[in-house]
């Protein structure tokens, strides 16, 4: 097992230099951080602009541009913003607001799922599985912003009707100056969490559940399944030590490998509710084409994604004993 | 001696009655009448009503996004005189602040957003099976080189990418194509490792090898027999990504990076029309459900296609 | 479609010793295309320490009928008749009820060694699984018990194996671990559904050495389903042989090889290679395949391939009737014409292809000679 986690953990490595040099390549060819400062009126003279230039480092080769950012990147200097604020504390301050939602967004999808497709497939062609099933195609086909904007628009007022106060917020992670108990602090956390956990979990969803749907379906049909019955294994000792159990192991691949989409997610859900997290910070970068900002952010999600794919990779060794030696 | 359907019977050594028995009598082995593929293919897609009803629906929405802003008396541009009215026979979607008609706008908003998906798909799913067919059947470096891209395009948030890369693109005029293009350089991997898949499964079957062994050459082998049978994974997948492909866009417009005035995107209507919502509602709702239509409906057609396409599934397992 | 009614099966070896005994069993499925009607009135009876061999092509209804006997069948099968394990129907018993002798008194082992295991369980613990679910006894010992059915099968280095996952085990190893777990809860009836389909000729061998040890061991009666003659012939004591989901022909191993009374038994032994054969004894393929089990036109389902086919042949389907002592029933309206030694070339007709590929490989070869003198030739 532990060579396994070793020869995963080389194949990433790889991986990761490639993705910098990707974006690292991206990012220097697209916009222009001194766009702003060029287009001016007066226009500024030329002097200014060489100056500024070689203040973010932009005289130099490419190649050199990049070994600098590189070495100064793994040591954890991610450099300045074009104002000159820091970009790893930034960094960091938005991801743990980002984090908040892509985590409680993701188990909630999960769970959900998870209940769906296996209800799906054991009762199959019947009104469950037609109704599961179009819901998932519903939200399989709908913007996640429009439904964070349904939520937002109509959800909030609704709940907040029903309970006769604001429990649920609409605007950022937290309500401003929060302070008071633990308690108090975690009821003002969720009632902002609420709404875009659940429209972002409902997205990522859709496209899980089809699927746990079709490999509940292709287990419930195996052999082994049919040997278990012929045991005299009663039908839900069958259906969750055997069928279930052989039927998460494909889920681990594919919440993997979507991080990156619940990302992109977020970063969606984040603008219709005014999150000060990832997604508005990444909307600045490309904005003002600030490429200290675009590149940590390309490269720490990149990361992190890889990262989600690693221990996705582990934790499917752990599950189906067939591949840990391969 | 002779039995009645005229054959003639003979008596064995040890006295045993015997005919002739026909090679075949189809009449009597193959009770459901014979056909081919893709009849059968075409049956099974039909069979499917909800998918069909779908395909109708896509159709008409595309026709009418394509052509109907000819056909309508106002276009997304003109301002005419009622602003913020409701749904009315003049104006079926209402109008915007400024007096432009929503349903011209709209028209012309999932033109756009049509008109990207359709090209992301045809661009990506080409380039995806092309590069997906030789990573599959070369194998060795193409493959692992594939591999290792697609890998990289997957890590990164596919909204960053786009965001990063379309914001180079969206000042320009007619920037729907760009966009277009922009998005094709992402999906055309997804497509890409689908028919790898398919390739390397296929190639190691053995109608390959008897081919090879007649001395077929390596496109021919491609073209003509691996490429058939992948058939059904690239028409499911390039469904799946004109449904991504609206999604993706709507998104990109709807945070300002994708399609921007004076030309208009179904997700730049509902981010205009999102702070209207409780007030002029119309605004909001009208481009979305146009979205989830279009959607829904792609969607609908792939999981019939992926449904006609696979023979392995039956109504009731025996 | 003519339903089978079973004559009285009264001598003294059936009846009231039977541990199973099954009647007019049919079943059918709705699928989009029509009825599909698998198994159209099986019957049989089987004794403890009796092996009953049944016989048939793919499609002749051979393994939906095991399935049947086991509660195994899809929700949407429609099932009639009788199925009696001591004394009770077991089609008319709820799951629940079913569940408790399955594994226990009816054990079935399947095809596909390779699909039959859950790869993610060890190999020990599936056999535990199944050992607890009928006894009552404590982890450990179930455990022990399970080991040493691995050795009683013939895993070697049992205690060691048991830890093993399916994966790291031999298609032939893998049937045995399931004939094993077969066997765990000692039943009466053991039912083999093709355990041999899947593997080399040499693993067949050990395989059902294996299941003849098991019969030793456990006095069951136990039902091999095959399509492979050979296989019946060393192992069973009662041969049953299905067509198009019917029983065609039942009866002693001995007498339905050496005296067959249907015209089907008949093609199926000719089309069988034989050390024994009598010099150039060509086999007898029968021609045409085995119908359709949707619209099974009336008559019996063989007459479209029959040699002997007459007209009445294809209006009036033959019941199974007693035709060499009451043992020996076969369903044919003219099983008499084939009493006595009768080859099966001389019913069915024989390959002549075989002749004249022959003539062309000789020509072939000769030219391939003429070649080689030229270039040799010239060289």
């Amino acid at each position: 097992m532990l060579s396994f986690i070793i020869r995963r953990l080389l194949i990433t490595i790889p991986l990761v230099l490639l993705a910098s040099v990707l974006v690292f390549l991206l990012v220097a060819n697209s916009g222009d951080p001194l766009a702003d400062l060029k287009g001016r009126q007066p226009p500024v003279p030329p002097q200014v602009i060489e100056a500024r230039e070689k203040l973010i480092g932009l005289d130099k080769p490419l190649p050199q541009r990049y070994w600098h950012w590189l070495t100064n990147f793994v040591q954890g200097d991610m450099g300045r913003t074009i104002r000159g604020v820091e970009v790893r504390p930034l960094l960091w301050q938005r991801m743990q607001i980002t984090l908040r939602m892509v985590v409680l967004a993701s188990i909630v999808a999960i769970v959900l799922a998870i209940g769906a497709g296996v209800l799906s497939a054991v009762k199959q062609y019947t009104v469950t599985d037609y109704t599961f099933t179009f819901a998932g195609f519903l939200f399989l086909s709908m913007p996640v912003f429009w439904l964070a904007a349904l939520m937002k628009e109509y959800g909030a007022i609704r709940l907040n009707k029903l309970f006769g106060k604001q429990v649920v917020f609409t605007v950022g992670p937290e309500s401003p100056n929060l302070a008071g108990s633990f308690g108090h602090r975690l009821a003002d956390y969720a009632g902002h969490l609420l709404l875009p956990t659940i429209a972002l979990a409902l997205i990522s969803f859709a496209a899980w559940s089809r699927y746990q749907r079709a490999t509940m379906l292709d287990v419930l049909g195996a052999d082994y399944i049919r040997l278990a019955r012929a045991k005299g294994l009663s039908r839900s000792r069958v259906m969750v030590r055997h069928a279930l159990r052989n039927a998460l192991i494909p889920l681990v691949t594919v919440v993997a490998i979507d991080t990156g989409a619940i990302f992109g997610g977020a970063v969606i859900t984040e603008r219709v509710f005014a999150w000060q997290g990832m997604g508005a910070l990444l909307v600045q970068g490309v904005e003002t084409s600030d490429p200290n900002i675009l590149l940590a952010w390309l490269m720490v999600t990149s990361v992190l994604v890889v990262l989600f794919n690693l221990i996705a990779d582990v934790l499917y060794a752990v599950l189906d004993p067939r591949i840990r030696y391969g | 001696m002779a039995d009645t359907e005229g054959q003639e019977l003979r008596r064995t050594e040890h006295g045993v009655q015997v005919h002739e028995v026909a090679a075949t009598t189809p009449e009597r082995e193959f009770t459901i009448a014979a056909r081919t593929q893709t009849q059968m293919i075409l049956r099974r897609f039909l069979a499917h009503k909800l998918a069909v009803g779908s395909l109708v629906v896509f159709l008409i929405v595309v026709v009418a996004s394509l052509i109907g802003g000819r056909f309508w008396r106002y276009s997304y541009a003109d301002i005419t005189p009622e602003f913020s009215s409701p749904p009315s026979l003049k104006h079926p979607m209402g109008t915007d602040s400024i007096g432009h008609d929503s349903m011209a706008q709209i028209l012309r908003g999932a033109q756009k957003s049509v008109q990207v998906a359709l090209m992301v798909a045809f661009l990506a799913t080409t380039f995806g099976a092309l590069i997906g067919a030789l990573a599959g059947y070369y194998r060795s470096w193409t493959d692992a080189a594939l591999m290792r891209f697609t890998d990289l395009v997957l890590t990164i948030p596919a909204i960053a990418l786009l965001a990063v890369l379309a914001a180079n693109v969206s000042e320009t005029a007619g920037n729907w194509f760009f966009i277009g293009l922009v998005l094709a350089l992402l999906q055309w991997t997804y497509i890409a490792r689908v028919v790898r898949g398919q390739f390397l499964s296929l190639r190691e079957k053995e109608f390959v090898e008897a081919a090879r062994a007649l001395g077929a050459s390596d496109a021919r082998i491609m073209f003509r027999h691996l490429l058939p049978n992948a058939t059904g994974s690239i028409i499911v997948n390039a469904t799946i990504t004109v449904a991504v492909a609206i999604l993706l866009e709507t998104a990109l417009s709807y945070i300002g990076l994708g399609i921007r005035p004076p030309d208009t995107s179904l997700g730049l209507l509902v981010s205009e029309g999102q702070q209207a919502a409780t007030t002029r509602p119309w605004l909001f709702w009208f481009p979305g459900i146009f979205i989830v239509i279009i959607a829904l409906t792609v969607n609908f057609i792939g999981d019939g296609l992926r449904d006609a396409f696979d023979p392995t599934q039956t109504r009731v397992r025996a | 479609m003519a339903t089978n009614t079973l004559p009285e099966q009264p001598t003294a070896e059936t009846g009231s010793h039977a541990v199973l005994e099954v009647k007019d069993l049919t079943v059918e499925f709705p699928t989009d295309d029509g009825v599909v009607h698998a198994v159209r009135g099986v019957g049989f009876s089987l004794e403890p320490g009796q092996v009953l061999g049944i016989v048939g092509e793919s499609g002749s209804g051979k393994s939906v009928t095991s399935l049947a006997i086991m509660g195994l069948l899809p929700p949407s099968a429609r099932i009639h008749g009788e199925v009696n394990f001591r004394g009770r129907n077991l089609l008319k018993l709820p799951d629940k009820e079913q569940t408790k002798i399955r594994g226990k008194q009816i054990a079935m082992i399947f095809q596909d060694p390779m699909t039959s295991l859950n790869p993610v369980y060890s190999v020990g613990w599936q056999l535990q699984e199944a050992i607890l679910a009928h006894q009552d006894i404590d982890k450990g010992k179930a455990w022990a018990r399970a080991v040493e059915l691995l050795d009683l099968v013939g895993i070697p280095n049992a205690a060691d194996r048991a830890k093993n996952y399916p994966h790291e085990f031999s298609g032939g190893m893998r049937q045995r671990v399931v004939i094993a777990m077969a066997m765990t809860n000692d039943p009466d009836v053991i039912i083999a559904d093709e355990p041999t389909t899947a593997l080399d000729v040499t693993v067949q061998a050990q395989v059902l050495d294996t299941l003849e040890r098991v019969q030793e061991n456990t006095s069951a009666g136990i039902v091999l389903i095959t399509h492979d003659l050979g296989v019946v012939a060393g192992m069973a004591d009662r041969v049953l042989v299905m067509y198009a989901g019917k029983p065609v022909e039942i009866g002693d191993t001995d007498s339905i090889y050496y005296d067959p009374r249907m015209p089907y038994t008949l093609g199926l032994l000719g089309s069988l290679p034989r050390l024994d054969a009598k010099g150039a004894e060509a086999l007898t393929p029968i021609r045409g395949a085995p119908p359709s089990l949707i619209n099974l036109p009336p008559g019996c389902p063989f007459s479209p391939r029959c040699p002997m086919s007459r007209p009445n042949c294809d209006s009036d389907e033959p019941a199974l009737r007693p035709v060499a002592g009451v043992d020996h029933v076969a369903a044919c309206h003219y099983a008499e014409e084939l009493a006595g030694d009768i080859a099966a070339a001389e019913v069915f007709e024989t390959a002549e292809a075989d002749v004249q590929a022959l003539e062309e490989l000789d020509h072939l070869g000769t030219l391939d000679q003429a070649e080689a003198e030229q270039a040799e030739e010239r060289a």
